[in-house]
């Protein structure tokens, strides 16, 4: 028993060595396979050598193989990897399937933010070869790590000019939804609703009004940007004003919506949410309703639009262009609204009864274009936290 | 005779961790300190902030895990000593807020904060610990109490007879025997909370940060892996330093376990009643309230209460790739994989670490760093590494409940090891010089004496599959493949009435199925006759 003892409190030090000492041994070996895998390359964020084996791989359309669409090896089948907010209708992918023998694998993880640091981590090596739900906000950061290869779809023409961001065409616009305020119509009466970005700071608006935390979530963001594209420098004395006037600050959207809003049973009645939201309200009601609770306070607005891109390493770029035509075609785009709750960018795309019902699109959103997001999106969101925060 | 048996055992789940938690999280941490702009990282790690950082993460972890275990161990002495109606039932129903998704725990509790007049603790570290008892209030529970259930009462009543008053007893007799199991249970408690994600942004409020939440916030909100690498390095030396202190209190004592039997239960008579009174009321109330108000919310339809939203979730909804009983079915699925892997792989790794040999101590620290461990790092990680040939895993389906089992593993290990320590080796000896096979005695001396510590183990492994989310949410996965908790999530994310009750129904049937599952996993101890 004693010699077991000693030998024991003798091997716990050198069980943190062993320990820490197999991790060193694997990280090497890893890090041999990286450079000659031909991914990485030193210094900080970006950094991709771009060796693809670039669109120039086949003109051939890959040959139809309808009868085994589950393998996503098999020429005929690409990979399009998305967020977990994509969904669709069944039959809209079989439609495209049916038209062209390219079967479609989805590939979903986590949200916009998650999926495009994925993708920045996995840039030369990806998972699959569309990507789809990369937004203005995180654009800049794609482009950077140089994950897409261009493609100029034809039925970009039916695209209007506003929604293309990129000129190099390295991501092509498929979708767009407002961030905008939402307020509980039955609360407002001696108070008119509010109107404008300026009623919030106003104190008769005091206490009332509840938004997400820009470092956590995707609206949060969107509304700190809002605020950047409308007061420009004037920026921070606004959100000092909107801090004074007893904003409150939650970490995603789903405890601002259902914790503090009063749609969740809470007490304020202004939230950041989306332009789609009233539809949402409609569509979703229990009991049946015919009119949205809540109404949109367009002033706040501001646009965030969706790209699909073709991932550089893609072996499939022929079918994979034939995707990204196909998602500008009516069958996908009027199908986007009711599943995933945003706009077509496609002229003349039908919407949705209860969205043409109930839900309203800002004339002149706010919007900031991806550069300049990308260059100061982290250095707006460290003083954001000073100034509401700390 | 049995020792070369025993240390092949060791083949199987150094293999596997080697593949699935080593190489992936080796990878992601060389790729980050390989590619660190040095003078960043040294910004971050050197500021004042993040000195608070690091202060409130270990600050939380350790009042998490004292509070839990005072809060949980007169629960484990109830459940362990008195014969009283129910308590199995109780045992399994503990389980429940492992399967919760934190979002819709976050909404309960604070539901019950504004019902109970306690508004003010929301977005304070108060909220953060109260959750954190919640969640792990189980563990300590099932692990001590399992332990403690099969220690022989007499020592106690020895020091009784001898006259040492209750207390002097509790502190000088049974605490040290717990010893082994507090250590598991305490160690497994400080790694949850240490790397509790949603519980601190959602409840701790907005300025609330750990070293978990901040390697997320580098990983995915800023991009900056260099930070998260180092930050995970950071997490990783610190989980190690603690596992392999943990195990050095699991060791220093071996067990007497004799008397494996029923015998020590009793029923409880005058004042022991009122006592089991009170550790039920405070279930209740630490545990049954957040609960009975989910329950609520999925029952309220419309101005009145009905089934309606239990009935739609066969149906799918359009911000769904499938209808919610689906998903159900999928987590299950998943469940029952992960747990099986958990089960095989961690009775192999506490065979090899019994014979207290370096190897299979250094594997029994290596297969608990995974419940250390950020989802971020593990996820991201298998993203980058397991890309090639000839281990191109990542967007293979089995991937998922591979990383649930990684979770799932150090429930099994740590719940079997004290037990099969707890056996005397003369018990082997006697086997083994009788005639009898290396399998043969584990089949008729470890199994039986550590087949219900294992059946614990797969029930926490079982449930932390189901309820699962972070590192899942990080694995490219088909649609059709959605699990419960995502669904749950995306559920949440719009707005209505009807998504939001759906996401109720579910949480709930998700907490039955849970409860039941792990009433039947600890039956087939019974029912196997001692078999295991």
């Amino acid at each position: 028993m004693t010699l077991v003892r000693q030998l024991f409190s003798f091997h716990t030090v050198q069980q943190l060595c062993i320990v820490l000492g197999v991790f060193a041994v694997v990280a090497t070996a890893c890090g041999s396979d990286g450079s000659s895998g031909g991914g990485v390359s030193a210094s900080g964020d970006e950094a991709v050598e771009s060796t693809t084996p670039e669109a120039a791989a086949t003109e051939e359309p890959a040959e139809p193989e309808p009868e085994e669409p589950e393998e996503p090896e098999e020429p005929g089948s690409i990979t399009l990897v998305t967020h977990d907010s994509f969904a669709l209708s069944e039959g809209t992918l079989a439609a495209f399937t049916e038209e062209t023998g390219i079967a479609v694998e989805l590939l979903s993880s986590g949200d916009a933010g998650q999926m495009v640091s994925e993708a920045v981590l996995t840039a030369g090596n990806p998972v699959g070869d569309v990507l789809f739900g990369i937004d203005n906000t995180f654009l800049q950061r794609g482009l950077d790590a140089e994950i897409f290869v261009p493609y100029e779809s034809p039925n970009l023409a039916n695209v209007p000019d506003a929604f293309e961001l990129d000129d190099q065409h390295r991501v092509t616009p498929i979708d767009y939804g407002d961030v905008c305020a939402n307020y509980w119509i039955s609360e407002f009466g001696d108070v008119p609703v509010p109107t404008t970005l300026d009623d919030l700071i106003d104190p008769a608006y005091a206490d009332l009004f509840v938004t997400e935390n820009p470092e956590t979530s995707s609206p949060g963001m969107a509304f700190l940007l809002a605020t950047i594209a409308k007061y420009g420098d004037g920026w921070e004395d606004y959100w000092t004003a909107l801090r004074a006037n007893g904003v409150v600050i939650t970490a995603g959207w789903e405890e601002a919506y259902y914790g503090e809003f009063i749609a969740g049973g809470g007490i304020r009645p202004i939230v950041m949410s989306y332009a789609s939201s009233p539809p949402a309200e409609v569509l979703f009601a229990d009991p049946p309703i015919d009119t949205p609770p809540t109404g949109v306070l367009l002033d706040s607005c501001f646009r965030q639009i969706e790209f699909a891109g073709i991932l550089a390493g893609s072996e499939n770029v022929a079918a994979a262009q034939q995707l990204i035509d196909f998602m500008l075609t009516p069958t996908f785009q009027e199908d986007v609204p009711l599943n995933m709750f945003v706009f077509p960018v496609l002229e003349g795309a039908a919407l949705p009864e209860v969205f043409t019902d109930h839900a309203v699109i800002a004339d002149d959103p706010l919007i900031i274009d991806p550069a300049t997001i990308g260059a100061n999106r982290d250095a707006w969101t460290d003083r954001w936290v000073e100034l509401v925060l700390r | 005779m049995g020792r070369l048996p025993r240390r092949s055992a060791a083949v199987i789940p150094a293999l596997f961790v080697a593949i699935f938690f080593v190489y992936p999280v080796g990878s992601i941490l060389w790729r980050g300190i390989g590619s660190a702009n040095n003078d960043r990282v040294r910004q971050v790690l050197s500021s004042d902030a993040f000195a608070g950082v690091v202060w409130f993460s270990l600050w939380q972890a350790v009042v998490s895990t004292v509070l839990t275990l005072l809060v949980a161990l007169p629960a484990a002495y109830a459940v362990a000593r008195y014969d009283v109606i129910g308590r199995n039932a109780f045992r399994a129903i503990i389980i429940v807020p492992f399967v919760l998704p934190t979002v819709v725990v976050a909404g309960a509790f604070e539901a019950v904060f504004a019902r109970f007049g306690l508004a003010g603790l929301r977005n304070t570290p108060w909220a953060v610990l109260l959750a954190h008892v919640f969640f792990n209030y189980a563990v300590v529970v099932r692990i001590v109490g399992t332990f403690w259930e099969q220690l022989s009462a007499r020592p106690e009543q020895a020091a009784r007879v001898l006259g040492a008053g209750r207390t002097q007893t509790f502190l000088s007799v049974t605490l040290p025997r717990l010893r082994p199991a507090l250590g598991s249970a305490a160690a497994i408690v400080f790694l949850f909370t240490f790397t509790s994600f949603g519980v601190i942004l959602l409840l701790g409020g907005p300025t609330s940060a750990t070293i978990e939440t901040e390697i997320w916030r580098y990983a995915v909100s800023r991009i900056e892996f260099d930070v998260a690498a180092a930050l995970a390095l950071l997490q990783l030396v610190a989980v190690v330093g603690l596992v392999v202190l943990t195990t050095r209190t699991q060791k220093s004592r071996s067990v007497d376990a004799s008397g494996v039997a029923a015998s020590n239960l009793r029923r409880p008579r005058g004042s022991q009643r009122i006592f089991i009174s009170a550790v039920v009321a405070s279930a209740v109330a630490l545990l049954g309230v957040p609960v009975i108000t989910l329950i609520e919310r999925s029952l309220s339809v419309g101005g009145g209460y009905g089934l309606d939203h239990y009935r739609a979730l066969g149906d799918r909804v359009a911000l769904l790739p499938v209808s919610p009983a689906r998903a159900l079915t999928n987590s299950l699925q998943y469940a029952v994989m992960a747990a099986a892997i958990a089960v095989a792989v961690g009775t192999l790794a506490a065979l090899a670490a019994t014979g207290r040999t370096k190897f299979g101590r250094g594997l029994d620290t290596l297969l608990t760093l995974p419940l250390g461990t950020s989802a971020v790092t593990l996820g991201l990680g298998i993203l980058i590494a397991l890309d090639q040939p000839p281990v191109d895993f990542r967007t293979r389906w089995w991937i998922v409940p591979v990383a649930h089992a990684l979770v799932g593993i150090p429930f099994v290990l740590r719940g079997v090891l004290p037990a099969l320590r707890g056996i005397s080796p003369g018990l082997r000896e006697v086997a083994a010089t009788l005639g009898a096979s290396p399998a043969r005695v584990f089949r008729e001396v470890d199994a039986p004496l550590a087949g219900r510590a294992l059946l614990v183990g797969a029930a926490f492994a079982f449930a932390v599959s189901l309820g699962e989310f972070g590192a899942t949410s990080f694995v490219p996965r088909r649609p059709e493949t959605t699990t419960a908790p995502i669904a749950i999530f995306r559920l949440l994310g719009q707005p209505g009435d009807v998504l939001r009750g759906q996401a109720m129904a579910l949480s709930v049937i998700l907490m039955i199925v849970t409860a039941t599952s792990a009433l039947a996993i600890e039956r087939l101890h019974k029912n196997s006759d001692g078999l295991l």
